[in-house]
């Protein structure tokens, strides 16, 4: 434990108060409820004392100071409302005003603009400047930032929070001195960054504008509604501001959810999907050979005919999303054990989560909570990450990092196949081959010599190689592979990140490893989509329920009492092997839930090709869709309320936002073609199906408060022993995974599967980045 | 020519091309000062300089032996020993002289001060636009490391040091001392948070002492003449001699080492061959165009020391004498002084950007004859709002010059928004001009 900081007494305004030592004077008053302004000042980030806003009297120092700067000490006297800091505030509002255009009406930050509530607050009335203004045109910097340039008043937040905040540094203070001075972009008339839009919505006033939301409407003119991101497994709030049902911003403003002050490009401009023309808004059948619009009646009418026909002759298989509400997921595959009869069931998989169980069950060695959340991440004292990049794959948990590098010195170590960009933060750093993660664990772990032979010549694996740097072959260990373990052993409090390229017997290792450590070890499990996690501890498995209940466990009995039917016993195929049966006509139907393989796998269902029944539930016509019999059109994650499970294991609630006129929600789906099927599946409200998860799912015992305080609720998923035995770990070796073919890039900042690839403005910084790379 | 009222230590060697060269140097009792501090302990050399009562030339006056006195003993950084030679000061060219004339006497000190704070390296920071005096310094320096004098184990004592020239780009603000460390580390010209103060974390993060070019040249002199020796030069607490800077309506403008406490009165009439064209003073800036202006009933009986000055409410500065004879607009002095300023601003904080700003646009405007006289009222209010709030002391030296001249010239001001002009021309403006 670290010892309790030191107090120390201190007066303000007359009030006795305690503070730690050290502590800033403005965190002190705002603790207390004091009020002091501040434009420049912004919570972590480095000091500035530029806007001189915070000004206070301190007894036996001359002049007011800023209280951003000053730093308690003991039998300090302080105050905060007297006539000279009224005046000093005065002042500063009104030199910030001489060169600010009052075009407040139509500036995008009016309404919700610091300066406009400082002036309200602090102002003079009048303004007594009359010289002219200086003018400068506004400038587009990147699709998503336009910077207004008389509106800034020289804070500095976008410079640190693009720096410090994102280690992207694309911001600067340049231009001319004095009243000269601007903040400029890095490519002279453009900015080259990752468009994250953190200096957006830090800029206090209206200087920093985004593409997407600017002159579209006013803040008063929207309800805002906190929603989770559905693009990555990060789970950040998303708070969205909708106007006639549609979606016109995103952003975390009040800074409640896990996610604090961050957002990536997609949670914050991504939701543009659900807007497209190419939206289903009716479903569709297929009729002499063509999709043709039907009512919802006849398509859920053909669907549930050709799937039973189906379920007759060789059966059908499900396959399920990964961005679909734990409701959904969880009804999903009672849909297709209690209605279909089928354990052929599977979702794309991404993080191995029944090897790590049960090697956590084989090798862990306490029962002690494994698990690490997203905020522990924040103040982790050591972090082991492999594999992955969290960057572009996990922006939240690279902000993380970072936070926990700059502001709690954590030592972050790195063992992966690519330069990555986290290597900067790195306290010690291992390169392998992309196939090299299996024999560098095993020596990590302490299990025998370095097994060279493993290593020699492993061509590095057709894995995403955009944006990794691919490596030559490594045909030895890492150097320094025994120096890394040397100081990752005096370490007593770490966390392990792991991403899907550790499978099968490489969390073996992983967890050897993090045992052998003293102290404490937690883990976060890297899971690709907003609900990859939560179709996985759902049970979208051929061989498992949920919570990894084996079929054969005595956990199934109690799953089939629970839910009033028998459970089919035979293990299923997984989605390669359904995929590849379904093409060969081994299997008569396929229900494909909010996935499109055929894009990916090789997978050929046209419908001249195949014999098999296909019905596809999807928000667009994806050309899985499109080869479809039947095509059921879904809503979208802004659209349903339910639960979400991020990477970590966060339980998170997600509220509806938005509306979308003709489409149901997956769960509604879901039960009324489950009905058609011949089994009821009871009340589709999500709170009761919350309940009965909450209820039954090993570790979904959340509470409710930490659920809708946005505060994320980590779920303590026990190790699974049994899962040992079953053939699971063998499949997920060969995941099916994005990229295999080439056509998809695997997530990255701007691309996520099929929601990015509808996203006009995801698509638009793409093409920018394209064009200024090929310049 | 010197004037016979001067007496010249820091400028002994002005004039005397022969001293540029290490061979010159020595023979007019260059490197005594040096001699003495490799046999002293750095403690007895910071005991000499406080007991000289030398305060620092570059215009805040601040005791140097003292400022030696605050660097710690060990540090895990390297230590720096800076020479501001950014000379920028609206009233102030004498550094310049120091630098033309006798090079070696700047390294001599940095090496002392460099011995007494345990630095192994230092830089000249030199502004800018001195391009022409790099040819000059530089090559001191080449003899200095050529005979020994700087490098490794300098003259067999076991002492090294090394010392470097750095350009700077042409900004007031990065005399500011810290300003000039984050220039010199290759960053944009902006002050830095105090504390920490330079002599615990400074250039790189190292402690660092930062000294004006004349207190450092002045080092060796109170070295080899004793602290004692030099203090008694001036009155209590204003050691030694200053150079003063006389500019303006006088008919010989020049640098003048004159003791401190010298009279003003001898200083114009005297040394400075009085006002131009007989005309009677105005008033006169003390020591930069920063410091309060005084006008000439105040001067009456003023002897030229750092606590005599500071007595009127100004300040000895960086002993730029600003001399205004009786037919000066107050309004135009002011507006020049403020259109410096709003040019230097470097921009970090509110009020200075701003303030300067509208100042000078406010100021022009009333000058132009666009004045009323409820601008005069906010000249003052503006002026004050920088005054004491600005990050470093730029809008101080903006805002006091302005405020003085508005209170001390107020008639003035209102003769200006009155005739909606400059009035009487003739009346106000230099002959001369």
């Amino acid at each position: 434990m670290p010892e309790p900081p030191q107090m120390v007494n201190l007066t303000i305004n007359g009030r006795p108060v305690q503070a730690p030592a050290g502590s800033l004077l403005i965190e002190v008053c705002r603790a207390n409820q004091i009020e002091v302004p501040s434009f420049c000042y912004y919570p972590n980030f480095s000091l500035q004392a530029a806007c001189r806003m915070c000004l206070v009297e301190i007894e036996k120092t001359p002049k007011p100071q800023t209280a951003c700067t000053v730093t308690v000490t003991e039998g300090m006297v302080v105050k905060t409302d007297t006539p000279v800091v009224h005046q000093a505030r005065k002042s500063s509002i009104e030199f910030i005003l001489t060169n600010h255009p009052l075009d407040c009406p139509v500036c995008d930050a009016g309404g919700q603009c610091e300066l406009q509530d400082m002036t309200f607050r602090y102002g003079a009335a009048e303004s007594r400047f009359e010289e002219p203004k200086a003018h400068r045109d506004e400038q587009q910097w990147s699709p998503v930032v336009y910077f207004d340039r008389p509106r800034c008043i020289l804070c500095y937040r976008c410079v640190r929070v693009c720096g410090e905040g994102m280690d992207v540094w694309a911001l600067a203070l340049g231009g001319q001195r004095g009243v000269g001075s601007s903040i400029i972009p890095n490519r002279q008339d453009h900015l080259e960054c990752e468009e994250c839009g953190m200096c957006i919505d830090i800029c206090p006033v209206g200087a920093l504008t985004s593409g997407p939301y600017r002159y579209k409407t006013r803040p008063w003119e929207m309800r805002h509604t906190g929603s989770i991101c559905t693009f990555c497994g990060d789970g950040c709030k998303t708070t969205l501001g909708v106007r006639n049902g549609q979606i016109m911003r995103g952003d975390n403003r009040d800074k409640s959810g896990i996610n604090g002050d961050f957002l990536c490009i997609k949670g914050r401009y991504g939701f543009d999907f659900t807007r497209g023309e190419a939206r289903l808004r009716q479903p569709l059948v297929r009729r002499q050979g063509e999709l043709r619009p039907a009512s919802w009646a006849m398509a859920l009418e053909a669907a549930a005919q050709g799937l039973l026909a189906a379920r007759q002759q060789q059966g059908v298989g499900v396959l399920g999303s990964t961005r679909l509400l734990n409701e959904e997921h969880y009804q999903l595959q009672k849909l297709a054990r209690l209605a279909l009869k089928t354990n052929h069931l599977d979702h794309s998989r991404s993080a191995d989560l029944p090897g790590f169980l049960a090697a956590l069950a084989r090798h862990a060695s306490s029962s002690a909570t494994p698990w690490a959340s997203s905020q522990d991440l924040k103040t982790a004292k050591a972090v082991l990450l492999v594999g992955g990049d969290p960057t572009q794959e996990h922006p939240l948990l690279a902000w993380n990092l970072r936070w926990a590098y700059r502001l709690h010195a954590s030592r972050l170590y790195i063992l992966n196949a690519g330069d990555i960009k986290l290597r900067r933060q790195a306290h010690r750093y291992a390169q392998v081959a992309a196939s090299g993660f299996d024999a560098a664990l095993a020596f990590l772990a302490g299990s025998g010599a370095a097994p060279a032979a493993q290593l020699t010549s492993v061509p590095p694996a057709a894995i995403n190689t955009w944006p990794i740097t691919p490596v030559s072959p490594i045909s030895q260990l890492p150097d320094g592979l025994p120096e890394f373990l040397a100081a990752l052993r005096q370490e007593s409090d770490v966390i392990i990140v792991f991403s899907p390229q550790v499978q099968a017997a490489a969390l073996a290792s992983l967890v050897q490893l993090g045992a052998s450590l003293p102290g404490q070890t937690r883990y976060i499990a890297l899971a690709h989509d907003a609900n990859s996690r939560g179709a996985s501890d759902m049970g979208l498995y051929p061989g498992l329920l949920p919570g990894y209940a084996p079929l054969s466990s005595p956990a199934a009995a109690q799953w089939e009492r629970l839910w009033g039917g028998p459970l089919p016993s035979e293990p299923g195929l997984d989605a390669a092997g359904m995929l590849d049966a379904f093409n060969r006509g081994d299997l008569d139907g396929l229900y494909i839930v909010g996935a499109n393989p055929l894009r990916r796998h090789g997978f050929d269902a046209a419908p001249g090709r195949r014999k098999g029944f296909l019905v596809v539930q999807d928000l667009f016509l994806t050309e899985t869709a499109a080869a479809a019999d039947v095509v059921l059109p879904a809503l979208c994650a802004y659209e349903k309320s339910g639960t979400l499970t991020n990477t970590c294991g966060e339980v998170q609630w997600q509220r509806r936002a938005a509306d979308f006129e003709g489409a149901k929600s997956d769960l509604e789906i879901i039960h009324e073609l489950s009905a058609l099927l011949g089994h009821d599946l009871g009340t589709s409200s999500p709170e009761r199906i919350f309940q009965e998860i909450r209820a039954h799912v090993p570790g979904y015992d959340v509470s409710w408060v930490q659920l809708h305080s946005g505060a994320g609720a980590l779920s303590h998923l026990p190790p699974q022993s049994s899962v040992d035995a079953s053939p699971l770990v063998r499949i997920s070796a060969t995941p099916w995974t994005r990229s295999a073919d080439g056509l998809a890039r695997g997530q990255t900042l701007f691309t996520d599967g099929e929601l990015a690839r509808r996203s006009v403005l995801l698509n638009s910084v793409m093409e920018r980045h394209e064009t200024n790379d090929a310049q | 020519m010197p004037h016979p009222a001067e007496i010249r230590i820091v400028s002994r060697r002005f004039g005397n091309p022969e001293a540029r060269t290490l061979a010159g140097y020595l023979a007019d009792e260059g490197y005594q000062g040096l001699e003495k501090a490799l046999a002293m302990t750095p403690e007895q050399i910071v005991e000499e300089m406080k007991a000289s009562g030398l305060r620092g030339r570059g215009g805040a006056g601040f005791p140097t032996g003292m400022k030696w006195s605050f660097v710690p003993k060990q540090s895990a950084r390297p230590k720096y020993i800076l020479c501001n030679a950014d000379e920028s000061e609206p009233g102030t060219c004498k550094d310049r002289l120091v630098m033309e004339w006798d090079p070696f006497s700047i390294i001599e000190g940095m090496t002392i001060a460099a011995r007494a704070i345990g630095s192994r390296q230092g830089y000249i920071f030199i502004r800018g636009e001195y391009r022409y005096l790099f040819a000059i310094v530089d090559r001191a320096l080449e003899e200095a490391y050529a005979a020994g004098y700087l490098g490794k184990n300098i003259r067999g004592s076991g002492m090294d040091f090394f010392l470097y020239t750095h350009s700077g780009a042409g900004a007031y603000e990065c005399g500011e001392e810290s300003a000039l460390m984050e220039s010199l580390e290759g960053k944009r010209g902006l002050p830095r948070l105090k504390p920490p103060f330079p002599a615990i974390v400074g250039l790189y993060g190292g402690p660092t002492v930062i000294n004006n070019v004349e207190t450092l040249a002045t080092v060796p002199h109170i070295l080899r003449g004793g602290g004692a020796w030099y203090a008694a030069y001036g009155p209590p607490k204003n050691g030694g001699t200053r150079l003063f800077c006389l500019s303006g309506h006088i008919n010989q403008p020049g640098v003048y080492e004159l003791p401190l406490g010298f009279p003003l009165e001898r200083m114009l009439q005297e040394v400075g061959g009085g006002i131009l064209e007989g005309k009677p003073l105005k008033a006169i800036v003390p020591g930069g165009s920063s410091t309060p202006i005084l006008t000439a009933a105040e001067t009456a009986g003023l002897n030229m020391d750092y606590d005599s000055v500071a007595r009127l409410g100004t300040f000895l500065g960086s002993g730029g004498v600003v001399v205004l004879a009786r037919d000066t607009c107050m309004v135009k002095f002011a507006l020049r002084i403020i259109r410096f300023y709003r040019h230097e601003s470097c921009g970090w904080c509110v009020p200075c950007r701003e303030g300067t700003h509208w100042l000078a646009q406010a100021i022009g405007r009333f000058h132009a004859g666009q004045g009323r006289p409820a601008d005069i009222k906010l000249f003052e209010d503006v002026a004050s709002n920088i005054l004491g709030r600005t990050f470093c002391p730029l809008g101080d030296a903006a805002a006091m010059p302005i405020l003085a001249i508005v209170r001390k010239f107020r008639a003035e001001f209102e003769a200006h928004a009155a005739t909606a002009a400059c009035p009487a021309p003739a009346a106000l403006e230099p002959q001369s001009a």
